[in-house]
């Protein structure tokens, strides 16, 4: 690795002044993308910005309306070891438990994970699905956004100079709501998704009609691909095999893959339409299941 | 490049090194104190071949820079031993035959040590889900799994 400057802040406020010092500049949550990419030339810059000393950056809580922060910096194995958010948000464990295998999981993050931006990353179908936005932080204040927003291509995003993740926000969510994240690998555990997909389904208070759905798939298109057709073409139908299927095209249609070492276009367009559908009918099983608890 | 000053405990002891910013966490271990127990695999955070512990989480050693062990507890397969007396997983691993050329062994130790630490009583599901971001190209790894289920048996393991 080439020579670097660290940096380690104990404020945001310290961040932003290093963010304007006048050197480029990587973060450093997790470290287990970016010392990767400094060791390997893939990336250089002048310092690396450690942002776990943050106090803001390492907690996570619930909101007083049932919403879920978590600190960009906390990581993932904090969360999934968390009985409530296991209860009430399974959805966030089923993303978080499945980056990497332990080692990763230890140190790597959400804000590490959306900040890398890979079209791949496992946490954004799942947040996507869940309606999260993020909070960036600058000099100037802070500003939220929808995720689905956030990123632009293969390891771009609209982050500017001078900003950082500060959180992620999961709204409260639907009474009657449900949400599953599923990926494909090839093996168990430890690889990057041929396609991964997070669906929310929410349903009415009747349990007959499906109110709303949100589809996010990932893996086959330069950014996470937030399917708003898919969930609009769910809502006002009985939860079926037909009306998931349907969604299921959609997603299908909307990806647009390339072909690599992980997988072919034909076999990704397969796959999104597949794990749409298990995805739609996990994410019906824990709506229902949370009604009755 | 300017060394920073870090101070830590290491396996149970205070004590503290210069490295460049730039230095993995593994690089100050095997290069600057010496304890080359922990391996370099991939150098990349595929393989697990450079696992410690980093305040009884495990962690890629590879993917952290030495700086960031600051005012932290490590522990390396240096400090799994107690003196001359075996950890059950370092003898499970010998009356298994559970390594062939041995680099990824201590990874599968360390990183074996803190499931067992934290969970006593693993199922073969478990253990083998838990060693998922170890990597073993000899053994095949049914000699490691049936390893850590029996040290699990032990006496030692189960306080």
């Amino acid at each position: 690795m080439k020579q670097i400057e660290y940096l380690a802040p104990a404020s945001l406020g310290e961040v932003y002044a290093a963010l304007q010092n006048g050197k480029t500049s990587a973060f450093l949550a997790g470290g287990t993308d970016i010392i990767v990419q400094l060791r390997e030339g893939r990336k250089q810059v002048d310092q690396l910005i450690d942002v776990k000393h943050i106090p803001d950056l390492m907690r996570y809580g619930w909101t007083g309306d049932g919403g879920l922060e978590i600190g960009a910096s906390v990581p993932f194995a904090e969360i999934y070891e968390d009985a409530e958010i296991a209860r009430r948000l399974p959805c966030v464990i089923d993303c978080a438990m499945l980056v990497g295998g332990i080692q990763i999981q230890s140190r790597a993050c959400f804000g590490g994970n959306i900040g890398n931006s890979g079209p791949a990353a496992d946490t954004v179908p799942a947040l996507i699905a869940l309606g999260a936005t993020l909070t960036l932080g600058s000099r100037d204040g802070t500003r939220d956004l929808p995720l689905e927003e956030f990123f632009t291509g293969p390891g771009q995003n609209v982050l500017a100079p001078g900003e950082v993740i500060v959180k992620v926000n999961i709204p409260p969510q639907p009474a009657n709501s449900g949400a599953f994240f599923h990926r494909f690998i090839p093996r168990n555990e430890m690889d990057i998704a041929v396609v991964n997909v997070g669906a929310r389904l929410d349903l009415d208070a009747a349990r007959e009609r499906i109110e709303g759905a949100r589809v996010s798939v990932g893996a086959v298109a330069p950014t996470p691909l937030f399917v708003a057709a898919a969930g609009e073409a769910l809502a006002g139908q009985a939860p079926t095999a037909e009306a998931f299927a349907q969604a299921a095209d959609i997603a299908a249609d909307a990806a647009t893959p390339i072909t690599d070492m992980r997988g072919s276009i034909a076999q990704r367009v397969h796959l999104t339409r597949v794990l749409t559908i298990r995805a739609l009918q996990q994410a019906l099983e824990r709506a229902r299941e949370a009604q009755e608890s | 490049m300017r060394r920073t000053y870090v101070q830590t405990t290491l396996n149970g002891e205070v004590i503290d090194f210069l490295c460049e910013p730039r230095q993995s966490l593994l690089e100050v271990l095997r290069d600057e104190l010496g304890l080359t127990g922990t391996k370099e695999g991939c150098n990349n955070g595929n393989c697990g071949a450079c696992s410690v512990l980093i305040d009884d989480r495990v962690v890629n050693s590879c993917c952290v820079l030495g700086v960031e062990a600051e005012g932290s507890e490590i522990t390396t397969i240096e400090g799994v031993a107690e003196g001359e007396r075996l950890h059950p997983l370092q003898q499970a691993f010998l009356e298994e035959a559970a390594l062939q050329c041995g680099v990824c062994t201590p990874g599968f130790i360390v990183a074996a040590k803190a499931l067992l630490d934290s969970e006593p009583r693993p199922d073969e599901a478990r253990v083998r889900h838990w060693l998922a971001g170890n990597l073993c190209r000899c053994t095949g790894y049914d000699k490691i799994v049936r390893a850590v289920l029996k040290a699990s048996e032990m006496e030692e393991v189960s306080v």
